[in-house]
């Protein structure tokens, strides 16, 4: 390699191909095992071995291989280390961006939020593939062009002084710091929201404990990212995007095939939608679903008066369940009902303010209940006009803030850097965008077809004879159950509003739902387990690179030897893993629910900076750095503002869009800082103008 | 190794790129390669522009006039509900493809253009 580090030797076109058809071959290859594999697990469980087995192999098969692609690819080489030695064909740079990308919220709540939100869900389909637009016109090539290793590298060559010649720029410093600083909040919550699935999805189809899946799923992570850094993971992560994509397709052309007589879920589904609209009117005036709606109304207009009546209220409630439970002991009734008092008696709220607290979330939760089912297709139904156009503009938000986030999370951007060239760049985000969509579109098709199977079969048979997979499911999480049917007004019969699901069951629960062997649900969980491995091992390393090259090696050594900053690198990624570990083992529900947020804080910090620095030579030192601030702190503000969860307030909402949507204000609010700032201060030095001009021109051919 | 030492300066650039500048003088060839530099990116602005106003149309569009397509369908489905569902991604798809294909074209003759000035 030449020594400016633009270029790597540019192999022989020869070259290149035979190595695109060496890796076209293992993967080739690689797949036909796993097919052998499946195969051979389907045997065994015709021969009668138990699930728990099965579960465990899937588990352990899975997590030695990507271990085992780790120590095969194991470098201490810093180009390969930190950007794979920059010849990862385009192809196999999409697979393994599209693994990088599609996390364990993707891969397992996707689905179900489309099958619980119907139309409002689309926006997370489009948000998240319109965001590779952005990363594919504005900022991947020109990433790519400047050839460097981190996202923070560009930010502080461009806004610093300009000059990189090993001097250390206190400029480009505070640019680097800021950015970095970026990246490590935005990837954080996000590696710990992975990090718990993985203990999620461990626990559920092994039995093992949450923190010992946690702890095993860490391994196969470190393992391949401690040994090989960006060379390992991309291997590894195209590994596991064929899981994922076995995993996903096989339940779902199963169930096409069940219900449409169509193999193509993505075109199939079209014939089932209007059926499924059909057996919603049918639903929504149902005297017995009408009944049962009635009762939740009552339900929540109960909670309405206790609330309305506190602290009496609560006193009341309190020797009422010690009533019931003296009366049941007195009688001496069976004991699951004494159980049940009892339990009543404990979860009771400790005092009124509690009281106050739960008593809230219950009415909700039966007032949510209480409402006839929308039409799955219909975009954004609403009783009033406005409160229609509420919906619209908050679904625009969201698409908005999703687009931006995705093109400025630096987990995807720094993948721009391992292409061999800049058209390679191009054509890799081509190929991201369309493994992506192989999974996202067939998203919606799982839903609908999720959605008709459940209303047609499951609602309106009677309760002695639920499908096992409710059964299962239902007792798989006693603490939070992803599924719950309870017969609520007495009449033997399942109704829709006495179904309550959460959103995650339904990718797992599918091969069930389509009555297909165990076999098919552990590779489903193999591949919700893959999912979220190969994110956590983008994160992770976007994470311990910003710290070693760009603050290590950057900032405080810059005289660091190669061999001593890979193994700086190296115990970063250890120490920060286990960080993150240690946090999602314990469940930390408010980090979970900022992970959507991650996508407003990255879209507004970082994404300005990056636009205005290739497309805006006047852009400056401190039109970057108050931009930066700016928008970060604006999307801060807001998200802190009206997310209740942050102690906000809900009400305070600008032109009602929801706190999760903050970068609709914090992008444009980065932008304009970063404009203002930029034209009040002297121009950028020509250093910049000159990286500015090299990043734009053509690569030579 | 890239790795010690620093991003070279564009200077260092327009050098290789000059490479063979035989005949001519060199202000004379810088200039030209210049202005060549020039014309690629005004084309490639134009181009991000296109593809960016296409992008903000079709998510845009989509959303905002879904109540509207509703209506209509397209082999069983309402058109928004497929805008919103597959449409608008395979038309994000589309631009990338579309991008990479016209920005290959562009750099391309380029290289032509710069080997003819040459």
């Amino acid at each position: 390699m030449n020594a400016g580090g633009l270029k790597p030797a540019a192999p022989t076109p020869e070259k290149t191909r035979s190595y695109f058809r060496r890796l076209s071959r293992y993967y080739l290859w690689y797949t036909a095992c796993f097919g052998m594999f499946l195969a051979s697990l389907a045997i065994l469980e015709n021969e009668g071995m138990p699930r728990q087995w099965i579960g465990y192999l899937y588990m352990f098969a899975t997590i030695f291989l990507y271990a085992a692609i780790g120590v095969v690819s194991r470098t201490s080489n810093v180009s390969e280390y930190y950007v794979a030695g920059r010849r990862v064909p385009a192809l196999f740079n999409g697979m393994a961006t599209a693994a990088d990308w599609i996390s364990a919220a993707s891969f397992i709540s996707l689905a179900g939020t489309l099958y619980l939100h119907g139309f409002d869900a689309l926006a997370y389909v489009m948000g998240w593939t319109g965001g590779y637009c952005l990363v594919a016109l504005l900022i991947a090539p020109y990433l790519r062009k400047f050839a460097q290793y981190t996202v923070p590298d560009f930010l502080a060559a461009r806004y610093g002084g300009g000059v990189t010649d090993g001097r250390n720029d206190r400029r480009a410093n505070t640019v680097r710091a800021l950015a970095v600083g970026a990246t490590i909040v935005v990837s954080f919550t996000y590696v710990v929201a992975q990090i718990y699935a993985v203990g999620l999805i461990a626990s559920r189809f092994t039995g093992v404990d949450f923190s010992v899946g946690i702890f095993l799923g860490l391994a196969s992570i470190l393992v391949c990212s401690f040994l090989g850094g960006m060379r390992a993971i991309t291997w590894t992560q195209v590994a596991q995007y064929i899981i994922i994509l076995v995993a996903f397709l096989i339940p779902t052309i199963w169930l096409s095939m069940k219900f449409a007589g169509n193999p193509v879920p993505q075109v199939a589904y079209g014939s089932v939608l209007p059926k499924l609209a059909k057996r919603e009117a049918q639903l929504a005036i149902d005297p017995r679903e009408q009944e049962v709606r009635a009762r939740f109304q009552a339900r929540a207009d109960a909670y309405a008066r206790a609330l309305a009546h506190l602290p009496r209220s609560w006193q009341q409630g309190k020797v009422e369940a010690q009533r019931r439970l003296d009366a049941a002991r007195a009688r001496s009734a069976p004991l699951a009902e004494v159980r049940a008092a009892e339990r009543a008696l404990v979860a009771y709220p400790r005092n009124a303010d509690e009281a106050a607290h739960v008593w809230l979330e219950e009415r909700a939760a039966a007032l949510a209940r209480a409402q006839a089912p929308e039409p799955h297709a219909e975009p954004f139904p609403g009783k009033t006009r406005q409160e229609s156009d509420i919906r619209r503009n908050n679904f625009l938000a969201l698409v908005f803030c999703l687009m931006f986030g995705t093109a400025a999370l630096p987990h995807i951007l720094m993948r721009a850097y391992t292409t061999p060239s800049v058209h390679e760049t191009r054509v890799s985000v081509f190929w991201t965008l369309f493994f992506i969509l192989l999974i996202y579109l067939t998203m919606p098709a799982l839903a609908v077809l999720a959605k008709y199977d459940i209303y047609t079969s499951l609602v309106g048979s009677s309760f002695d004879k639920l499908p096992t997979w409710v059964s299962y499911w239902a007792s798989v999480d006693k603490a939070n159950p992803l599924i719950s049917i309870v017969d609520i007004n007495g009449d033997g019969i399942v109704q829709l509003a006495e179904i309550a699901i959460d959103g995650d069951v339904l990718t797992l629960a599918t091969p069930e739902i389509g009555g297909l062997p165990y076999v098919i649900s552990g590779l489903v969980a193999a591949g919700g387990l893959a999912a979220a491995l190969s994110t956590a091992d983008g994160l992770l390393l976007a994470i311990s690179n910003a710290l070693s090259h760009d603050i290590y090696y950057k900032i405080v050594d810059p005289h660091a030897s190669t061999q001593k900053r890979v193994t700086i690198s190296k115990l970063l990624l250890l120490a920060v893993a286990f960080i993150a570990a240690y946090v999602a083992s314990q469940k930390p529900a408010d980090i979970l629910s900022l992970v959507g947020a991650a996508f407003s804080l990255a879209g507004s910090t970082l994404f300005p900076a990056l636009v205005a620095g290739v497309f805006w030579k006047r852009a400056n030192h401190y039109g970057a750095v108050s931009g930066m601030v700016g928008g970060f702190l604006v999307c801060l503000y807001y998200m802190l503002h009206t997310n209740p969860i942050l102690g906000g307030d809900a009400s305070a909402t600008w032109f009602h869009i929801a706190p999760i949507s903050a970068g609709v204000y914090g992008v444009p609010a980065g932008m304009a800082i970063l404009v203002a700032v930029s034209l009040l201060t002297p121009a950028p030095a020509r250093a910049a103008e000159g990286l500015v001009e090299h990043i734009r021109a053509p690569e030579s051919l | 190794m890239p790795t010690e030492s620093p991003i070279a300066p564009a200077p260092h650039d327009h050098d290789r790129d000059r490479g063979h500048d035989r005949d001519g003088d060199p202000q004379r060839q810088r200039a030209r390669l210049l202005a060549l530099r020039a014309a690629h990116w005004a084309r490639t602005r134009r181009l991000t522009g296109l593809l960016l106003a296409l992008w903000l149309a079709t998510g845009f569009g989509t959303v905002f006039f879904a109540r509207d397509l509703a209506h209509l369908s397209v082999f069983g489905w309402p058109l928004s509900f497929y805008l919103a569902a597959q449409g608008a991604s395979l038309i994000y798809l589309a631009i990338i493809g579309g991008y990479a294909w016209r920005m290959r074209l562009l750099d391309r003759a380029f290289a032509r253009q710069l080997r003819e000035a040459a």
